[in-house]
């Protein structure tokens, strides 16, 4: 059987700038990202013959195709479940180039989220079929859905607000020392936290994401047409996609384990295939779109044990020096969110050394999708 | 503000669905009730065409007892619709049922049926604490669950 361990790397990143409001729309935005990106690896635009995005992109790989003057496509592919597909596409285009479908591919995400409509302004978009056992209730976002499961682990393994807090201030330590960063600059304190108004109690404002208007791509190509490329490859190791038995959306209450969720399940196939575990992981860069997210997937992919994730984020553990830096970058919750491609790209970022907060001689990295839904992940090397 | 866009702005009421309407249906009649397997009996929320347990087509709708726990709680707080926004604090639980612990059902804890989703004090809620369902009927005429304190 074919594998794809090593077979495939990202020789191509590139962003615009974040902000909460942007005057470009998510076409340009979208579009300069992949171009910066094409430019970062040293290909041209006519060689892209692959395209890979997740749902809740609303520019469509028909638009950037033609915008950006990309060749014949022949390949192309759009993963479910919003932010839990954002490693996914990296997966989907390696699997895409190592099976000889497709040469050169673009992963990208392009968001409006800062400046555009947000679902508590719009009765309508509250109301599809599956929320009808949800939203009637009042638990309206993400947050409340999230906030419920961070009550429960609360409840049964003693996790903390403060542990809560590690998670933001490791991520705001991170972005204050990266210049592209939303919160460059703006440095976070326990006490900012603890009296910060609530969003949905027990969660407050520094356990929920930025609301940003950004765009990221990379580029992925053989191993082989990437010892050509002007950058430093960064191999895809290891892939998965998880979507457990009896899931439910982000509202997982209805199976045995509410609290073991897809991170589990991509874990499992994601260590399986590699080289390497958890214990040899450099530096990770985990979906935090809510602070719960993080000590759920560290148990998830096995850098502790069942309920041990709050525990985990004590001692400064996710800070840099720390026994597993997270989010280098600053990561949804303080560098922008942008649906989990800044954790991709500040991925590539610390196995070719230019983080702004470089893991010294970092050479493995974990990279998480959201966390909650049907999610993906990919392992990362240097080579 | 909080009166004008309540009257324009409802609470959300559920979008039925071909699986899903029987629940509304006997909810309406003031019972709760879960969908069955009728070949292997297992019991299975939110309801769906087929048995995960044993594939089987067949299902009846078992009435629980109406009691529970609470299994979690959350308090969410603005930016959200109005409707909601007009009754600050208010939480929303998760029950899971007596009869069938697996079974968790997302509602609101309230004092009576037809009391505000933010009557009842914030500290009472508690993982654990038992309760009731109750049925509360909305303006438009949908019927949904409520629970209350066994011991209020
Ligand atoms: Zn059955």
């Amino acid at each position: 059987m074919a594998s794809l361990k090593d077979a495939t790397a990202i020789v191509g990143i590139g962003q615009t700038p974040f902000a909460k409001q942007l005057p470009d729309s998510e076409k340009t935005l979208a579009c300069q990202a992949i171009i910066a990106a094409l430019d970062d690896a040293g290909i041209a635009p006519s060689e892209v013959d692959a395209f890979a995005s997740y749902t809740m992109e609303e520019t469509d790989e028909v638009e950037v195709a033609k915008a950006i003057g990309a060749g014949d496509v022949t390949f192309f592919s759009k993963v479910g479940y919003g932010g839990g597909g954002s490693c996914a596409t990296v997966a989907h285009l390696a699997a895409a180039i190592a099976t000889g479908q497709a040469s050169v591919g673009i992963a990208w995400r392009s968001r409006k989220r800062g400046s555009g409509p947000r679902p508590w302004k719009n009765t309508a978009v509250q109301l599809p079929t599956p929320a009808q056992w949800t939203r009637p209730f009042g638990l309206l976002r993400p947050a409340d859905e999230i906030a419920m499961l961070a009550r429960r682990h609360m409840h049964e393994y003693g996790t903390t607000r403060d542990h809560l807090f590690n998670v933001a201030l490791a991520c705001r330590n991170r972005a204050n020392q990266n210049p592209a960063a939303m919160m460059y600059e703006r440095p976070l304190t326990r006490d900012m936290y603890m009296t910060s108004r609530w969003i949905s109690e027990p969660l407050c404002l520094f356990d929920n994401c930025l609301e940003t208007d950004g765009a990221l791509a990379c580029v992925i190509v053989s191993a082989e047409r990437a010892r050509d490329c002007r950058q430093k490859p960064v191999y895809v190791h290891s892939t998965a996609q998880g979507l457990p038995a009896q899931h439910h959306g982000m509202v997982n209450y209805w199976n045995d384990d509410p609290l073991s969720g897809p991170a589990w399940t991509a874990a499992r196939h994601l260590w399986k295939q590699a080289d390497f575990g958890p214990q040899d992981v450099d530096v990770a860069q985990i979906y935090d779109a809510f602070t719960p997210l993080i000590p759920l997937s560290l148990e998830g992919y096995g850098f502790c044990g069942r309920g041990e994730g709050g525990a985990f984020t004590e001692g400064g553990a996710l800070e840099s020096g720390g026994r597993l830096p997270i989010n280098t970058g600053g990561g949804g919750l303080s560098e922008a969110y942008v649906h989990g491609f800044n954790l991709i790209n500040e991925g590539v970022k610390q196995l070719r050394g230019t983080s702004t907060a470089q893991v010294p001689d970092a050479s493995t990295c974990l990279v998480t999708a959201g966390e909650g839904v049907p999610t993906s992940a990919v392992l990362l090397r240097a080579p | 503000m909080a009166d004008a866009t309540t009257e324009q702005e409802p609470l959300l009421t559920p979008t039925v669905d071909d699986d899903g309407a029987p629940f509304w249906q006997y909810a309406a009649r003031g019972e709760l009730r879960i969908q069955a397997c009728t070949a292997c009996a297992e019991l299975r929320f939110p309801p769906r065409p087929c048995c995960p347990h044993c594939q089987s087509f067949d299902s009846e709708w078992r009435r629980m007892s109406g009691r529970g726990r609470i299994w979690s709680y959350v308090f969410p707080h603005p930016p959200l619709l109005p409707a909601y926004a007009a009754q600050p604090g208010y939480n929303a639980i998760v029950v899971e049922l007596a009869d069938a612990p697996r079974i968790r059902l997302v509602g609101n804890l309230v004092t009576a049926p037809d009391a505000p989703l933010n009557s009842i004090a914030p500290e009472r809620l508690r993982i654990g604490a038992k309760v009731q369902v109750a049925f509360t009927t909305l303006d438009d005429g949908h019927t949904v669950p409520r629970w209350i304190l066994e011991r209020p």
